[in-house]
């Protein structure tokens, strides 16, 4: 299943809504960095609020995604994450070391705005 | 009553069908949140490394009783390559596909019993158990 991603001024939005297979992380991945390199955004936020669950194949996508996305010139904000999910992902013993976070989309573009304004 | 359910894994769309079968029994059960998502989150990682190892097998989640305790028992079986040193793959960061070699050890965390029985040539047989508190 393919997950949109939205524009928003200089900035990328997705919000993944689908049960997250291991080809539609992979996909997800890819269609994100080329729209990156298509639409030069700046900043994406990742909202993954509807995910019930991150596993250790879909924490190195995303870590994945996110590390390939700042080698792009984008800033990449993750929100949402569910606190039994946080929970879990520490237990599995993985962190999302210099990945920036935020509790909601309302925040994570507050923080990207400040970020990509801070770099300019 | 008992719930018992075999998911045969073979395609990588197995390991989401296996995924909501664990959900769904984890909450039958009456596990709290947390412990849904650690259960669910195990049961992918033992399918995955089935569907990617071993090619196919089968994760078999059940209700199981000690006395007045409730549980989950989670039992992951292939007839794959089988596993040569049980002791590197329960170390964090060990992985021999450029995983991040967190399944393994991370389901050993996540759950409260835990065994591996494996033999090379015949086949892996890992067995997690998660106790209702
Ligand atoms: N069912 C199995 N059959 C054969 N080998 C296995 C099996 N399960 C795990 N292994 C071996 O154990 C190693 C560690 O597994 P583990 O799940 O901890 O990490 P990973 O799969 O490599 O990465 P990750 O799960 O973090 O994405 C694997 O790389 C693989 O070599
Ligand atoms: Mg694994």
């Amino acid at each position: 299943m393919r997950i949109p991603i939205l524009k928003l001024n200089d900035m990328l939005l997705v919000s993944i809504q689908v049960v997250l297979d291991d080809q539609s992380a992979l996909m997800l991945k890819e269609d994100l960095l080329q729209k990156i390199h298509v639409t030069g955004a700046g900043g994406v936020v990742l909202d993954l609020t509807s995910l019930d669950i991150i596993d250790s194949f879909i924490a190195k996508v995303l870590g994945d995604m996110v590390s390939m996305a700042e080698l792009m010139g984008a800033k990449v904000v993750i929100t949402g994450i569910q606190p039994a999910v946080a929970i879990t992902l520490i237990e599995l013993g993985i962190s999302l070391p210099n990945i920036m976070t935020a509790l909601d989309l309302e925040k994570g573009i507050e923080l990207l705005r400040n970020a990509v304004i801070d770099d300019e | 009553m008992m719930n018992k359910d075999t998911v045969h894994i073979q395609h990588e769309l197995d390991i989401v069908q296996a995924r909501q079968k664990g959900r769904e029994i984890s909450k039958k059960i009456a596990f709290g949140t947390v412990d849904q998502v650690r259960i669910t989150t195990a049961i992918s990682e033992l399918a995955r490394n089935i569907y990617l190892y071993a090619g196919s097998g089968d994760i078999s989640i059940e209700e199981i009783h000690d006395g007045n305790k409730k549980g989950i028992k989670i039992s992951a079986v292939d007839q794959g390559p089988g596993i040569a040193d049980i002791r590197k793959v329960l170390e964090d960061g060990y992985s021999t596909s450029g995983g991040l070699g967190a399944g393994v050890p991370g389901v050993k965390r996540l759950m409260d019993d835990f065994s591996i029985d494996s033999a090379v040539g015949k086949g892996t047989a890992i067995t997690a158990v998660k106790w209702l508190k």
